[in-house]
């Protein structure tokens, strides 16, 4: 059931005379009980709603997705990497959820990871290879704790080499048949 | 700095200048820009819409080079230190001085403000671990460092100092009061160290890393316990606290918490939450009946396992925000002045902009007993 009976009409008013027809409006009003101070500054501004003088707009001419909570564009928003690729048109599918959604920050967090290797493609197309040596820090890991290096770099080698060895023997029991 | 990946990221000597897109930016030039803990939830994929381009850095100060039409608070040359949040000064939340929510400056979130080079569920803006950032509201964020002020203690006044001080306001501490504070980062240093300034009775600091607790328990005269030498943190607690908990706990963790196996595969591994959750799950079941749980650490949007039920049956009090540096710099600089903090004590790496790579690592994973690390630009002469 959805009733609007008692919405109210622009800004919620603070007055007695505006609720003089709820029996005992304020009676137990006590300012000190605010559990926001000190953290908030009580002005009584949630009152009066989305109606601040707002900033300058800044001219948009890249795409800004935006949260279907918000009414409007900030006055004021970063331009970085708008969105491209697949990556691109998997974030436009999750900005058509809300930040209450699952299938809002899901569909982000895949996006994020084709845009990783969007990255790569990218790098490769523009003639740079990935030094993922570099990238990791390993260097730092090498120095301060070789353990731990040598560890992970076993393991990954022998998952690699499994793996091959698996894709190898497979190879061979197909062309055998 | 240039995000590439989780675990990857690498010193891009061809990024383009930041331009001026609205009349209250300024440009600034970056003297010094430190890795921050939350980073690391960007660094390791964690965060949500974290695009590969994105140049993370969200403590930072440097010298303005270039302002807007109508930036008026400060001038070319100006050194100043700018607040991780991007605030506009405007609308009702900045009015409040709820400087961490403001509704101007994100479109892709409702839930938080623009920051500094967190990604584009904050607003999407490059960050300060660069030679160059452009930095919003130019009137309302950058704050002039003054003249006696060392620029490595002005860079941990952009979001250490004021984090870890918020921490210990939120707990409501009074005059003898029990504060518990889980993580021994900076943050957690930091909010043991402010927890005395408001009276408190006893402060406890909880982590797993030896040299960590060590260095809190002489910078903040904490009384200091690893995890992993206790068979039940809040056991211990209860136990060391006259069987009812402390008066307040503060979460300086968030989320990739570990002391859980469980709880740590699912928020960080199998991304089913908004992150670990056991230092605030700790935090709720250590605290007395009536007390209050004061939250800094970083969670991520989707949910997460509390024990929800225990809050409503202790009838506990949990206070959370992104700290507003810009209400806080005042007194904080003031504190600063006089000697009661000094920040700059907790850097114990200076690494060159251009090995930002190996200082993730370094970071990340807590190697050469690391607890905050400085990037220095090659133009930072300062």
């Amino acid at each position: 059931m959805i009733q609007e009976d008692n919405a109210p009409v622009g800004p919620v008013q603070i007055s007695s005379a505006a609720h003089s027809h709820i029996k005992g409006w304020g009676i137990d009003a006590d300012p000190s009980n605010d559990p926001t101070y000190p953290i908030k500054k009580r002005t009584n501004e949630e009152q009066l709603g989305n109606t601040w003088i707002r900033p300058s707009q800044q001219p948009q001419d890249v795409e800004i997705l935006t949260s279907n909570e918000r009414n409007n564009l900030p006055a004021v928003f970063g331009t970085s990497n708008p969105p491209s690729g697949l990556s691109g048109a998997i974030r436009r599918f999750a900005f058509k959820y809300s930040e209450s959604d699952y299938l809002h920050w899901l569909p982000l967090m895949m996006a994020d990871r084709v845009n990783v290797i969007e990255g790569v493609v990218k790098d490769l197309a523009h003639g740079h290879i990935p030094n993922g040596f570099k990238e990791r820090g390993l260097k730092s890991v090498w120095k301060y704790n070789k353990g731990v290096f040598i560890r992970k770099a076993a393991l990954r080698a022998a998952i690699i080499g499994a793996t091959v060895a698996v894709a190898v023997i497979r190879s061979k029991k197909k062309k055998a048949r | 700095m240039n995000y590439r990946g989780p675990y990857k990221v690498r010193a891009d000597k061809n990024a383009p200048y930041p331009e001026i897109l609205h009349p209250e930016d300024a440009i600034v030039r970056v003297v010094r820009s430190c890795i921050c803990g939350s980073d690391l939830h960007l660094y390791h994929g964690l965060v949500p819409d974290t695009r590969v381009g994105t140049t993370f850095g969200h403590e930072f100060i440097g010298v303005v080079e270039d302002i807007g039409s109508e930036v008026t608070e400060v001038k070319v040359g100006d050194r100043v230190m700018v607040p991780f949040n991007i605030s506009c000064g405007k609308c009702a939340f900045c009015r409040q001085e709820l400087y961490g929510n403001c509704h101007e400056s994100n479109p892709q979130a409702t839930a938080v403000g623009g920051i500094f080079g967190y990604s584009h569920t904050a607003g999407g803006f490059q960050g300060g671990q660069a030679e160059y950032v452009r930095v919003p509201y130019a009137n309302v964020g950058p704050t002039v460092i003054p003249e006696w002020m060392d620029p490595d203690d002005a860079v941990l006044l952009t979001d250490v100092v004021p984090t870890g001080y918020q921490a210990a306001e939120m707990g409501g501490i009074q005059p003898g009061d029990t504060v518990v504070v889980f993580g021994a980062g900076p943050i957690g240093i930091m909010a043991a160290k402010s927890a005395w300034l408001f009276g408190a009775g006893r402060v406890i600091v909880i982590d797993q890393l030896d040299y960590r607790l060590e260095f809190v328990k002489n910078y903040a005269n904490a009384e200091v316990y690893n995890f992993r030498e206790l068979e039940d943190p809040v056991v211990f607690l209860k136990q060391t606290t006259d069987s009812l908990g402390a008066d307040v706990c503060i979460d300086a963790v968030g989320c990739e918490a570990e002391g859980n196996k469980m709880n740590y595969i699912l928020g960080t591994k199998l991304v089913m939450q908004g992150g670990a959750t056991t230092a605030l799950h700790w935090a709720i079941n250590s605290v007395k009946k009536g007390g209050i749980v004061s939250i800094v650490g970083v969670y991520g949007p989707i949910d997460a396992l509390v024990p929800i039920g225990n809050v409503v049956n202790k009838g506990i009090t949990i206070r959370a925000n992104q700290a507003a540096p810009k209400r806080l710099l005042p007194r904080l600089i003031e504190h600063v002045k006089n000697g009661i903090i000094n920040p700059k004590e907790l850097i114990t790496h200076r690494i060159p902009l251009e090995e930002v790579a190996e200082g993730y690592r370094i970071f990340s994973g807590k190697l050469d007993n690391c607890i905050k690390p400085v990037l220095i630009p090659p133009s930072a002469g300062m």
